[in-house]
């Protein structure tokens, strides 16, 4: 078998193992995620005692603030709302074999669209709500389109040109926050507050933008693997060229996907605005695109396991801050913790290490430089 | 791009550069120096992507390698006190980064692309956790002027009145081109990038060759890091490298992952920031200062839409070599 033949393949993908089931899923999906969070945790415990401080009393300080009390819990749901979508955006993109690093972007271009279609009209709610959350899923889907238009037609590295979109989205919201949508009268960047009427509820200790991210979880898990265009997605992500002859529109469905994943991390933004901050302020939204890639590859790329990859980093991020409050740590400890995580999941050492017998192979979930 | 209009630019904007100094001579040469400074670090790291590149492996990481490197660098030479220490830690960092991708991405056959974003998310946590504020260098890195050439208008203050890494960066490319086009290693490294199985078939090790590639290449990202925070500012703060290790992924593409044609685009990347900045400095044209930080990504995009699809990769990159 030659899989060195440049002529076989098509925007660059490669399938080193043709009995190869399925993208990331040679080994049981659940116990290679455990076993990575856990030794991460480990590393992060001897990084907590090396300044001295016992990393049981950090690690009970890191969760009990944040899953002790109601308004833990709420906070807990509202910081993994936007981890959900963000690692489904960076899901959908991975089945579809793309690489989306352009989460961040997409959310905050999605935060600031809603943002102000949530200020600039007077509209019912049962208009204004649905209009403003649709807007910031649009704004983020046109911003993803950029790349996923140029990976379909110029044969652009989406991997390059998310990166570079994400940087021109924190200035071009910090522009658009400082000058044409700034709130009159105010020294801060940021825009006036969004109306009422496009408010998401919060019912009891649970926002309704937290229901939202679960239903869209659940929803893609159907999507992806029970319907035809969810189909179109897995094929063109495993085998380009079989899709092509299949009579899929290679360049049409890279487009959607990327716009289908832009949508989503724009409506994590867009939750972020009228759910939990009220208006839009550049200081907000920061570093959550990375965490979605943490997120996607911790869940395999499997959307309902999204949810529980989301809400361990979303609980981890809400009880960073009272462990440095309580045992100065740096916050940042949680940064180390996630990205030896991701490590340890991806790379096959724990993988070693549980299946010593067995010939793994890596799995390639990206397609390389799509020329 | 094609070479005719690679030329072609360089004459024009070479034309243009005596026709403003003929104009302003402080300006010019405060721009062109600029612009230097801001293509230091792009050329070094261009080349890291271009060996690992040309060797058949995505180096997506270039980025955290150089973060990593700065970070080390910088707190290297405050703590110890020595700035030479310290440039040899970043250094050293920048070797130790690129023998982790050469493991993930070559021993473990690791997604090269997640291997790299591995490497990134991990210099973003780990800098930031032991970042310590406060701390400052025991010194400033000489400026060597070399005699003769610096007399020279023009191109004696900007190209010969540098620290060291800005003599590097030049070499760097100059160095590099003969070995990858000229030697027997340039000869076997594109052909293992090209072509691994002719390769292997004609005896060189794939996996060795890739293997220390990458891992050398990281001193160049070790490089490109310790000259942010040594040379260039003397500072280094989180999240400090911004984005460069991806735009001189770009900047290997346009130089059609040709050690010289890079060298000609991190050129061109400098001088449209410089002249931006220079600008804007001067009040010549009222651009919000967003506009102005966004240029260079801007500029990445517009030129890989264009310059797409007429350049071709080494045909082996991004796949993990596995013997027939």
């Amino acid at each position: 078998m030659s899989t060195m033949d440049p002529s076989r393949t098509d925007l660059g993908f490669t399938d080193p193992d043709p009995r190869r089931s399925g993208p990331l899923d040679r080994i049981p999906s659940i116990v290679l995620p455990i076993v990575s969070v856990l030794l991460a945790f480990a590393v992060g415990a001897i990084l907590i005692w090396l300044q001295g401080v016992s990393p049981l009393r950090a690690y009970a300080v890191l969760f009990s603030n944040a899953l002790g009390t109601p308004e833990g819990l709420l906070r807990v749901m509202e910081k993994s709302t936007p981890l959900i979508l963000t690692g489904l955006a960076v899901t959908v993109g991975l089945r579809a074999g793309l690489f989306n690093i352009g989460a961040q972007g997409q959310l905050l271009v999605g935060a600031i669209g809603a943002a102000w279609a949530g200020y600039h009209f007077q509209l019912p709610v049962i208009v204004h709500l649905p209009f403003a959350i649709l807007f910031g899923m649009l704004c983020g889907a046109a911003w993803a389109s950029i790349a996923g238009v140029l990976r379909a037609y110029r044969s652009v590295s989406e991997v390059i040109t998310t990166i570079m979109l994400n940087a021109i989205a924190i200035a071009l919201v910090d522009y658009l926050a400082s000058q044409p949508l700034k709130e009159e009268g105010q020294p801060l960047t940021r825009t006036p507050a969004i109306a009422e009427t496009a408010t998401l509820p919060v019912f009891g200790i649970v926002p309704s933008g937290f229901l939202l991210a679960i239903a869209v979880a659940v929803f893609f898990g159907w999507f992806l693997t029970r319907t035809t265009q969810g189909f179109r997605f897995n094929t063109i992500g495993l085998n380009p060229t079989a899709a092509r002859y299949a009579g899929i529109s290679v360049k049409g469905t890279i487009v959607l996907a990327m716009a289908v994943s832009g949508a989503l991390a724009g409506l994590g933004g867009a939750i972020e605005t009228l759910g939990v901050t009220g208006r839009f302020e550049p200081a907000f939204n920061a570093g959550l695109g990375f965490d979605g890639i943490t997120i996607a590859l911790l869940a395999r790329a499997n959307p309902i396991a999204t949810i529980p990859a989301a809400l361990l980093i979303g609980t981890m991020r809400t009880g960073a801050a009272a462990l440095q409050f309580q045992t100065g740590i740096e916050p940042e400890v949680v940064d180390v913790i996630l990205a030896i995580t991701l490590l340890f999941v991806s790379a096959p050492i724990v993988a070693r290490l549980l299946f010593r017998n067995r010939n793994i192979k890596q799995t390639t979930v990206t397609s390389g430089w799509g020329s | 791009m094609r070479a005719r209009y690679a030329y072609a630019l360089a004459i024009i904007i070479g034309i243009a550069i005596l026709v403003f100094y003929a104009m302003d001579q402080v300006r010019t040469v405060s721009v062109l120096a600029f612009s230097l400074r801001y293509a230091v670090p792009l050329i070094l790291a261009a080349m890291v992507g271009i060996i690992c590149e040309r060797s058949g492996v995505i180096n997506i990481g270039i980025e955290g390698q150089m973060l990593m490197s700065a970070f080390a660098g910088f707190f290297g030479a405050a703590v110890t006190g020595n700035l030479i220490l310290g440039t040899l830690i970043g250094v050293g960092t920048g070797m130790i980064m690129g023998a982790f991708l050469a493991v993930g991405a070559v021993t473990w056959k690791m997604d090269q692309i997640i291997a790299g974003t591995v490497i990134n998310i991990l210099a973003v946590g780990l800098t930031s956790f032991f970042y310590a504020q406060g701390q400052v260098l025991p010194g400033n890195t000489p400026i060597v002027a070399i005699p003769v050439l610096s007399d020279i208008p023009l191109v004696g203050p900007v190209l010969f009145e540098n620290g060291l890494f800005t003599y590097a960066a030049l070499i760097v490319p100059l160095v590099l081109w003969v070995l990858l086009f000229k030697t027997r290693w340039g000869l076997r490294t594109r052909a293992v990038g090209e072509k691994p199985s002719a390769a292997d078939t004609s005896g060189v090790g794939v996996q060795g060759l890739r293997f220390w590639n990458v891992t050398v290449a990281g001193i160049l990202a070790g490089m490109a890091g310790a000259y942010l925070a040594i040379e260039a500012t003397g500072t280094f703060e989180r999240g400090f490298t911004a984005g460069r290790g991806f735009t001189a992924l770009a900047i290997m593409i346009f130089g059609a992952w040709n050690p010289i044609g890079a060298l000609g685009a991190a050129f061109f990347f400098g001088l449209t920031q410089g002249l931006a900045s220079q600008l804007q400095a001067d009040e010549v044209v009222a651009i919000p200062q967003q506009f102005i930080n966004m240029l260079p990504y801007v500029l990445t995009i517009l030129l890989l839409a264009i310059v797409s699809g007429r350049i071709k990769p080494p045909a082996a990159v991004g796949k993990p070599y596995e013997k027939d």
